[in-house]
């Protein structure tokens, strides 16, 4: 027993749309985010993350709204990341409903702001986000992987896996984990990557990235995943939540 | 007709997230209010007493709305209250975080320490090993899970002796993440859980709802 496993469905979001095609059936509005929070919840999803990708920060008020309408409706954890600068930020999204706030980019440009978020709102409410990527060659951080920004086009230098260990110091609750290696590539999840950050935080560690079907997530555990994050292949409907659940359980990993 | 509903007060004193406790609270059956005012405190047929953060921060908070004087009140007249997540913690003796020792509301014996486990914050869902004659519980098989977020916890749940058997024992269910810990308590008017039945989908429904039925 002990802990069980999460299985993470990510929605990108845009302008209060999902970004992402969606095939489900059944579905009155399947780019309606909070129709889409329901399907997984009913699946059986452990948490949700919503990714506003939202360019414009005059349409911020639709993504206010979509959390508010789906924590309307969903009983389970919400996270919500996306363009997270300030503490203020951080506020108004728990005030529409999030549980938990995901930080990324402004955290690299100012690693306070983690400490910050996390004497007002405590550590539980703060995910940082890590897009990392293997040191393309010519370059090298200690551990070979190295923070990305812009979506994992621009290399920062700074080594990965000491920079989810100093941010757990500061008062980050978890980390979430994408490989940028991996994103898209449907190959699996980046597992050396995942042990690599296990060994370095006691904070919990959500895969992120790879994956493409069922084989792919029991390694990703083993690897030291506390949670699996994915988004297009739950959006497409190639695998569903309970079938990643049936096959981790199968491996003799605890799910809900 | 049906019976009125009853009235549940989420107390908005700053920390927790409470509108996920008032929905979760209405999905259950409840009317319910968001306020820190303490005459509609008192005035409800059960009190909800959410909190995240630190101890001593909730202590502060409680303190500052008055909430302890509320909680006290209501527990002297035998009225409901639940307390959760930190919300819970508080109602112990004492919280030790980073070494500083700060006191609960002291309504049961008990220290609020860090979890010792390979993996804090504990986040996720776990299950629960009811106590036996649980109401909270009732009709929820140990199968079921909630959902936690939490870094310190009570590992050990002692009474003093009390001399009187007309006391009914505190029911204290656990679970356990490196060690058992106290997962929830029923102690007469006076309820709690370490974990989130707001956010713990149909399992923390049907908890809330067994809550609510006792009001």
């Amino acid at each position: 027993m002990g802990v069980a496993v999460r299985v993470i469905p990510c929605l990108d979001v845009d302008a209060g749309r999902v970004v992402k095609g969606v095939n489900f059936q059944n579905l009155r509005d399947a780019g309606d985010p909070v129709e889409m929070a329901k399907v997984y919840d009913a699946e059986g999803a452990d948490e949700l993350t919503f990714l506003d990708i939202t360019a414009s920060s005059g349409n911020r008020e639709t993504t206010y709204d979509v959390v508010r309408r789906t924590a309307e409706q969903v009983f389970i954890p919400l996270t919500v990341g996306g363009g997270v600068r300030t503490t203020e930020d951080v506020d108004r999204l728990l005030r529409a409903g999030a549980d938990k706030v995901g930080v990324n980019t402004a955290a690299i440009a100012r690693p306070e702001l983690i400490r910050e978020i996390a004497e007002r709102f405590g550590r539980q409410v703060l995910v940082l986000s890590v897009d990392a990527r293997r040191c393309p060659p010519g370059t090298a951080t200690a551990s070979g992987f190295e923070v990305t920004t812009h979506g994992g086009r621009r290399g920062t230098g700074i080594d990965a896996v000491e920079w989810a260990e100093r941010a757990a110091g500061l008062g980050a609750g978890e980390i979430l984990l994408n490989s940028m290696d991996a994103d898209g590539t449907r190959d699996g999840y980046d597992t050396e990557l995942t042990a690599a950050v296990r060994a370095r935080v006691v904070i919990p560690v959500i895969a992120s990235g790879g994956a493409g079907s069922l084989a792919d997530f029991p390694p990703a555990v083993e690897a030291g995943a506390d949670a699996v994050l994915a988004a297009s292949v739950f959006h497409f409907g190639e695998l569903r939540v309970g079938e990643v659940k049936s096959t981790l359980r199968k491996a003799g990993h605890a799910v809900r | 007709m049906s019976a009125p509903k009853k009235s549940v007060v989420v107390f908005d004193y700053g920390f927790g997230n409470v509108r996920s406790a008032e929905r979760a609270v209405a999905r259950a059956g409840a009317s319910v209010r968001i306020t820190r005012d303490l005459e509609t405190a008192l005035a409800a047929d059960g009190l909800l007493v959410p909190g995240v953060g630190a101890f001593a921060a909730c202590m502060a908070g409680l303190r500052a709305a008055r909430g302890d004087w509320a909680v006290e009140r209501r527990l002297a007249g035998g009225r409901p209250v639940l307390g959760i997540c930190v919300g819970m913690q508080i109602l112990f003796a004492r919280g030790v975080e980073h070494g500083v020792e700060s006191e609960g509301l002291a309504e049961w014996p008990g220290t609020v320490g860090p979890l010792e486990a390979e993996v804090v914050p504990h986040m996720g869902w776990n299950t629960v090993d009811a106590a036996e004659g649980s109401r909270l519980f009732a009709g929820l098989g140990a199968e079921e899970r909630y959902y936690f977020v939490h870094s310190y916890a009570v590992h050990d749940f002692t009474l003093p002796p009390s001399g009187s058997a007309a006391v009914v024992p505190p029911k204290v269910s656990w679970s356990t993440h490196g060690r058992p810990f106290v997962a929830a308590v029923e102690n007469g008017p006076l309820w709690a859980t370490q974990f989130h039945p707001e956010k713990s989908g149909d399992a923390g429904a049907h908890l809330l709802t067994n809550w609510i039925e006792t009001l």
